[in-house]
């Protein structure tokens, strides 16, 4: 069944395809968007006619996802967004973003407010319960950021004898993680719902360290170059995925064909060199899509 | 006989409230000439010495810590500066979307609260009928749901009073959403707002109402007035100026609380401050700014209200 | 439902912490509040602005901005609030002496929020108290403080339990925003991680927290009401 979903979604894109190179341009807009017709029925399709696509993304991610002062986001997952939205034939100034802080990914998703999250989201197990992952698109790994003055903390290992304190995210998989370090979870834990709270108790003093993915505390500690710095090596793996709403396999399979795409036909250094390649230059290697 | 002594009459009792005077116009003598010396002098001293802590314990440690610095007061201060348009037109935008949200909100609430407290009133006067005009099984059964309608108001009312009002917000934000109505979060927020304040707002009109002389209600009914027009054009109006003050600090109150709205994500004032200082690094400094934003309003809504109370 | 009985110790640990959070900042909000009211009735102008700058201050900006400047402003000033770790009271309140300020902080500012509605309540309630009574009192020949102390205030108190007891229900339920500003396990944090981080479903979380809350606010608003009733 899955096999013959897979294959109708493909020929029907092949036609698509052959279409628009015969037909062209049908849109109005600014942006040169190329008519692709989908399947009927499937989600692809849905939202290619109504020409407006939900993303949920985070808003307080430097690199990844920020919103500028008149409140737009921009950032790697942002120029992912807009190329998967480019894709399904919609163009950038129809997506509608909504602020996904952590913990609220799954409920978005499941609620049927946004379309995709494209938020810095590890894909694990239980979060495959409630929703399905597209992707990676991007390995990250989870470590440490301290006080440039303070060398005291050299890897996860500093919290075991119970005197610091680290700070992160509700609902993050970095939070989880850091919990079997710590000798007294209460004492030694606080819990944000945003990432720049914990980076503004780091500044004052009131914690030693924040944890999270590599990329979004190198995007913080290029913001703050004279009081944060990175310490220690990467101690996880953390895949980001694409979140899409439970059982629409078709979907899924759509972004995976999107992602493999832009990995080969250089979208995807682009999308990396405009956006975080200011903190790291190093174009990541785009990683194999898990079709589970 | 010797004519009555006319007592002189201290200065403060010439005014026009002949109510009792408080305990506070008369916790000291009027001060003579030394104790107005020693008033100047003291008062002289405790505000240096306020000053001096004020600069110690907050300007000195702000200014270590380089948050007078013109990298971080530019944007809000200095029309030059590149980040100075937008950065108001965002405080614009998010003021606007508070006020927007109170507005409705404090609407809903009177509307809504009016109702709640009409309601219980006649709840609790239909308890006290017999409905000896009805037959007798009849008359039970009635007899029976309003007494069970009055308690099932009640206990709601008070499970609405005794939650917080953050809670019920967010409740109703994800209860609504997982039901599939997704509609944009200011109404969630007003909803949640409204869904407290008419409560509160209903307990002020009834025992305003209800705090009324018995006397009205029996001459209304001696004129053969119903229930409902008696509270309408009897009750009503004379308890409106009684529970004025008090359903104008609740309206404040529903403006404060709209500040609640960033914690579901709805894109006020607060939120916007979030994104501001996201990009300027400045937090302490735009905090500043909001804090004075609210504050104002606020005063002026206040004074409002203590001007319409007393012109009414 | 049976989410309420398998995470209990969440519930209940959660609602001894937001009962914790609610002895200290009503213990805090009393002090500062009878301080203040003491400032707006003094002889001394300076006094009677500050007592007024302060009341007008809180009672005008909402709680969030309050806890944001407590929460995050005031270990930029340097303190962390340490002068609340007072070292016998942890057996009541374990997290008071802990390193991480939070608990102390969110507190203080629910504190410093409360005690300006206090303070009104408080000169309510001194209003209250006849003008003959301090008349007589400097009949006497009291002091301005000897005046306040045995004449006034023990009539004041009296007269202004109603209007601080429903202030202190308010504290109660401003107590919930205290979880979003860092201090992890109260019951609203706790309902925030149950319902969006592990998808539980809303309405036993619901009313689990809502019996949390329900206990603490529904009796004080109970023997308000009573005592309101017999004073009249």
């Amino acid at each position: 069944m899955k096999i013959k979903k897979l294959l109708t979604g493909a020929a029907l894109v092949a036609v698509g395809l052959t279409t628009l190179v015969a037909c062209g341009d049908e849109t109005p807009n600014s942006t040169p968007t190329t008519a692709v017709t989908f399947a009927a029925g499937s989600t692809m399709d849905k939202l290619n006619k109504a020409q407006k696509i939900r993303v949920g993304t985070k808003f307080d991610q430097p690199g990844f996802g920020l919103a500028g002062l008149d409140g737009k986001p921009a950032g790697f997952d942002v120029e992912i967004a807009k190329i998967i939205a480019a894709e399904l034939g919609i163009p950038a100034d129809k997506i509608e973003w909504t602020e996904t802080p952590s913990r609220i990914r799954e409920e978005v998703l499941e609620t049927d407010k946004v379309d995709i999250v494209v938020a810095t989201y590890t894909i694990n197990d239980a979060r495959k319960e409630r929703i399905d992952f597209a992707g990676p698109y991007y390995v990250a790994g989870q470590q440490i950021m301290t006080k440039k003055s303070d060398d005291s903390i050299t890897g996860p290992d500093s919290f075991q004898d119970g005197t610091k304190k680290v700070c992160s995210v509700t609902g993050s998989t970095p939070a989880k993680n850091i919990e079997k370090y710590l000798k007294d979870v209460a004492t030694q834990l606080v819990l944000f719902d945003v990432y720049t709270k914990c980076v503004d108790a780091l500044k004052q003093g009131t914690v030693d360290a924040v944890t999270t993915d590599n990329v979004i505390l190198t995007g913080f500690v290029a913001t703050n170059p004279n009081d944060l710095k990175l310490v220690g090596t990467r101690f996880t793996d953390e895949p980001y995925g694409i979140g899409v709403k439970k059982g629409d396999t078709a979907f899924r399979d759509f972004v995976n064909d999107v992602l493999e795409k832009i990995a080969k036909d250089g979208r995807y250094a682009k999308a990396w060199t405009d956006t975080a390649g200011k903190f790291d230059p190093v174009v990541p290697e785009a990683p194999a899509v898990n079709r589970y | 006989m010797a004519a009555p002594v006319e007592l002189p009459t201290p200065a403060k009792a010439t005014r026009k409230r002949a109510t009792v005077r408080p305990a506070t116009s008369v916790l000291y003598d009027a001060p003579g000439p030394r104790t107005k010396r020693i008033l100047w002098v003291s008062s002289a001293a405790a505000a240096a010495l306020l000053l001096v802590l004020g600069w110690y314990l907050v300007i000195r440690p702000l200014d270590e810590q380089g948050q007078f610095s013109e990298q971080l007061w530019g944007p809000i201060i200095d029309p030059d500066n590149a980040s100075f348009t937008p950065l108001w037109q965002l405080i614009g935008r998010g003021t606007v979307a508070t006020l927007k949200a109170a507005a409705i909100a404090v609407v809903t609430s009177l509307i809504c609260g009016l109702a709640l407290a009409m309601l219980r009133i006649q709840l609790k006067h239909l308890t006290t009928q017999r409905f000896s005009h009805l037959p007798q099984p009849v008359a039970t059964g009635a007899r029976g749901l309003t007494w069970l309608l009055n308690g099932v108001t009640r206990v709601c009312v008070e499970l609405l009073r005794g939650m917080p009002v953050l809670v019920t917000i967010f409740f109703v934000a994800r209860g609504l959403r997982q039901a599939g109505l997704h509609w944009p979060e200011m109404w969630f927020l007003v909803i949640g707002l409204t869904l407290y304040n008419m409560v509160v707002i209903a307990e002020i009109v009834r025992s305003g109402i209800e705090g009324l002389p018995r006397g009205q209600r029996e001459a209304a009914a001696s004129i053969g007035l119903s229930p409902a027009q008696t509270t309408r054009l009897v009750l009503l109006p004379q308890a409106v100026r009684v529970m004025l003050p008090a359903v104008i600090s609740q309206l404040v109150v529903v403006l404060k609380d709209t500040s609640l709205g960033v914690l579901i994500g709805y894109h006020d004032l607060l939120w916007w401050t979030k994104t501001a200082v996201l990009n300027l690094n400045n937090p302490i400094q735009m905090y500043i700014v909001v804090g004075l934003i609210f504050l104002v309003v606020n005063y002026a809504l206040s004074r409002l209200a203590t001007w319409t109370q007393r012109h009414l | 439902m049976g989410l309420l009985i398998d995470r209990f110790e969440l519930f209940r640990d959660g609602f001894l912490l937001t009962l914790q959070l609610c002895v200290v900042a009503g213990l805090i909000a009393l002090l500062l509040g009878t301080i203040a009211a003491t400032l707006r009735v003094s002889p001394l102008p300076p006094l009677r602005a500050v007592g007024t700058a302060y009341v007008t201050l809180f009672r005008n900006v909402p709680l969030t901005v309050v806890m944001f400047f407590v929460v995050f402003g005031l270990p930029a000033l340097g303190s962390q609030a340490r002068f609340l770790a007072i070292p016998g009271l942890d057996i009541l309140f374990p997290r008071l002496t802990i390193d991480l300020p939070y608990f102390r902080l969110t507190a203080l500012a629910l504190a410093v929020y409360t005690g300006a509605f206090v303070c009104e309540g408080l000169r309510s309630g001194i209003n209250a108290v006849p003008a003959g009574q301090a008349e007589a009192a400097r009949a006497l020949g009291l002091s301005f403080v000897q005046n306040l102390r045995h004449v006034v205030l023990p009539q004041a108190f009296r007269a202004s339990v109603v209007p601080i007891g429903s202030v202190i229900v308010a504290m109660i339920k401003n107590s919930a925003l205290a979880g979003f500003f860092g201090l992890v396990g109260d019951l609203m944090q706790t309902a925030d991680v149950l319902t969006s981080q592990e998808g539980q479903p809303l309405i036993p979380v619901f009313i689990g927290i809502s019996i949390g809350y329900l206990v603490m606010t529904i009796p004080l608003g109970i023997t308000l009401d009573r005592v309101e009733k017999g004073r009249k």
